[in-house]
């Protein structure tokens, strides 16, 4: 049960980013994803939410073990897979809030996507905003135009909350955060452990690890998964660096299990 | 040829909007139809069924002879598609004209009904006129109208009893000789409605004619007039529709319109016909002092559309408003702009154009602004925006600004967007289909302009948007 990535190469353009990548998100559990810049971390996430520019060349991609590795994007998340991504895109003439309407219409099957199937959604979603920070009237502003680079991190968690999704895969939520901001997310993401969900926590620092303590650990590097391990290998690699284990690699000559 | 073919076959595979809503051309019973070369006896035949006075068919043949004299307009590209010496320009279906729903044939009710115009009629408007091929089929308009002396006929009927007040306007704000197609539309044409609001009465409830076409091959050129006196004020809907057609028709409707002092007229289109409607609309107000005219045009429908909603403001103090929306959705092309010509002092002119084009559609604006010298404190202000949805599509801008008066403020602003991959996955990722991330996206884009329209309306083109941005129909 849950997400699992099975052996998976995938290319955009002419370019490998994932090579024979396998692994687990278990419901319950953080699994943190870490790697340098460019490691694939970010391509992981997109080839798993489906995202059409990025080729699935070999494996399989698996929610509660059947394949989603064919179905369109909208298919994937209406399964219940939410991506909170690093730098969303600006969306302009779509308020935030009408976003929020539509994707909570469409999760509950409703017809007109446009007026409110559940008119509670409102309520909750300038509670959550309040909860998270936001001032209220961002729900009326064009989805991330002009948001500040907080803003767009705290709105992308606003949208995971009340998406509700099972696996829910953050991208970075960290970057640029200030410590308000950092525990708000840690909270979040511990929250949604307790609830059962399965959270993919893609991290570049182990900062926000002080916060929360990961289940799993894996490190990517050059598309591939260069080690697996519990919440000591994010240490490892906050104390060391990505080149000691890039260097432990070429000696030992495969990924490692720390 | 090989053109007119590939057209053909674009259509054939298109799913249409209209037709969804009106399904396929039906046959519906006529009683008189004329077809074939443009010529002077089809002309006098026209005027001659419609038993005009003399001073309507010296017009006509006035504008025949400007329509063979004058070039073709070389804007008017695509208009090729038409065999003009084949077509019908004038049908009148066998219908007496009705006043009440039940009283029409079948066929030509069941569309109406179609389109919802009754049950509309009943709880918004103040009027409503219907238009069948060239003649209207059905016209009423609510007690109190007649009571405050507001006028609301078929143009014909408005030549024949009230000729002295027609002939000051009919085809003087839009003259003939404008173009060959206005000319065109001088000589041959038929159906349209006449209002006319006396000096101060105000008519809150808008009056609505709705246009269909019925056949192939055919010619429709409406001509609509509105007069406001002074201090009077007027709302007029126009929509206009077709079921699917097997062969090209043509649409050379014309619409005019006059304020006079302190007046208020509001004109708002809503355009679906079928994607096999060549769509040419010559409409122009003029407003006098302190007078108001406002266009809203939603242009959803039809292969080639061309519209240029227009205002002279002619007296000081006037202004005008307009708001052009397009959607050119597949293989079709739309050519539109606002044109304003500012004469008086402290004029005032809002144009707000707004197009978006997707699955290889091409918009283009070709609005002008024009201030005549001694327009004193003219204000003009432009906003130009194009929402491109993939990489097949296109949008064109030529704006063309003519200031002769110093004094005057003119601001230019255009941009365009391109909805984006990183948008699309964005956005997919929230479970929405790419159809229903375009739709909401469009609506987003479009959501100032239609909170202006009456709710009704709003609501009616939302749900045209949704349906076109829909393969599924799952929307709505």
């Amino acid at each position: 049960m849950g997400l699992e990535v099975v052996n998976l190469t995938a290319k955009v353009g002419d370019k490998i980013v994932l090579r024979n990548v396998s692994l687990k998100v278990d419901y319950g559990a953080v699994h943190v994803i870490m790697g340098p810049n460019g490691s694939g971390k970010s391509s992981l996430a997109y080839v798993i939410m489906g995202r059409p520019i990025y080729e699935v060349l070999e494996g399989d991609i698996l929610l509660d073990g059947e394949s989603i590795k064919d179905l369109p994007t909208e298919e994937r998340a209406l399964k219940g897979i939410f991506l909170a991504q690093q730098d969303p895109p600006q969306v302009p003439g779509v308020r935030l809030s009408s976003l929020i309407i539509t994707f909570t219409n469409k999760k509950l099957g409703a017809k007109d996507l446009t007026r409110p199937k559940d008119p509670s959604v409102i309520k909750r979603m300038y509670e959550v905003a309040t909860k998270l920070g936001l001032p209220r009237e961002i729900l009326q502003r064009e989805v991330n135009v002009g948001f500040s680079g907080g803003e767009k991190k705290r709105s992308e968690i606003l949208q995971a909350m009340l998406f509700d999704a099972k696996i829910v895969i953050f991208d970075e939520p960290d970057s640029g955060l200030d410590i308000d901001g950092l525990r708000i997310v840690a909270d979040y993401i511990k929250s949604l452990r307790d609830a059962g969900k399965g959270v993919m926590l893609i991290t570049h620092y182990a900062r926000l690890l002080n916060y929360v303590k990961p289940d799993k650990v894996t490190v990517l590097l050059d598309g591939k998964v260069a080690a697996t391990g519990g919440p000591e290998l994010a240490q490892l690699v906050e104390e060391k660096g990505y080149a000691y284990l890039r260097a432990k690699i070429a000696k030992g000559g495969g990924s490692t299990g720390v | 040829m090989g053109d007119i073919v590939e057209l053909k076959r674009e259509l054939l595979k298109d799913v249409d909007l209209a037709e969804q809503l009106l399904g396929r051309e039906r046959p519906v019973k006529t009683e008189v139809e004329i077809r074939g070369k443009i010529t002077r006896s089809m002309v006098e035949e026209i005027s001659r069924i419609k038993k005009e006075p003399d001073w309507m068919r010296r017009l006509r043949l006035r504008s025949l002879e400007l329509f063979y004299k004058l070039p073709w307009p070389k804007w008017l590209t695509g208009i090729e598609v038409l065999d003009l010496d084949e077509m019908v320009y004038y049908a009148k279906p066998e219908a007496e004209r009705a006043s009440s729903w039940d009283e029409l044939p079948k066929e030509i009710r069941e569309y109406y009904e179609k389109l919802g115009l009754p049950e509309l009629e009943a709880r918004f408007l103040a009027g409503l006129v219907g238009v069948f091929d060239s003649e209207t089929v059905y016209a009423r308009i609510k007690k109190y109208l007649e009571e405050k002396g507001v006028i609301v006929l078929p143009m014909e009927e408005a030549v024949q009893k009230y000729p002295d007040l027609v002939k000051q306007y009919f085809m003087r704000v839009f003259p003939p000789s404008d173009h060959k197609f206005a000319a065109l539309h001088g000589a041959l044409w038929s159906g349209g409605t006449f209002i006319y609001v006396p000096p101060g009465v105000k008519i809150r409830e808008p009056i609505e004619s709705f246009f269909l076409i019925g056949r192939s091959g055919e010619g429709q050129f409406e001509h609509s007039l509105i007069v406001a006196g002074e201090g009077a004020y007027v709302e007029w809907i126009e929509g206009c529709s077709a079921p699917r057609l097997s062969r090209f028709s043509f649409h050379d409707g014309m619409v005019e319109a006059y304020a006079h002092r302190n007046a208020t007229i509001k004109i708002i289109t809503v355009q679906n016909w079928s994607k096999d409607v060549i769509n040419l609309n010559n409409k122009r107000a003029i407003a006098e002092e302190g007078a108001r005219v406002d266009w809203v045009e939603g242009s959803i429908g039809s292969k080639i559309t061309y519209v240029y909603p227009s205002t002279i403001l002619k007296g000081d103090n006037s202004a005008t408003r307009s708001a052009v929306v397009t959607i050119a959705k597949g293989p079709y092309l739309k050519d539109s702009g606002s044109k304003v010509v500012h004469v008086g002092k402290n004029t005032r002119s809002q144009i707000i154009n707004k197009t978006i084009s997707a699955d290889g559609g091409i918009n283009v604006y070709r609005g002008i602004v024009r201030v005549v010298r001694g327009a004193r404190n003219a204000t003009a202000n432009v906003e130009c925006e194009s929402l491109i949805l993939d990489d097949k599509s296109k949008a064109h801008t030529y704006p063309h600004n003519q200031v002769d008066e110093p004094t005057a403020s003119v601001n230019h602003e255009a941009t365009t967007g391109r909805l984006t991959e990183q948008q699309l996955f964005y956005l997919t990722s929230r479970g929405l289909t790419e159809d229903e991330a375009k739709s909401l996206i469009v609506l987003g884009f479009l959501e100032d302009v239609l909170r202006e329209l009456p709710f009704e309306y709003a609501t009616v083109l939302t749900k045209v948007v949704q349906l076109e941005f829909s393969e599924y129909g799952a929307f709505g």
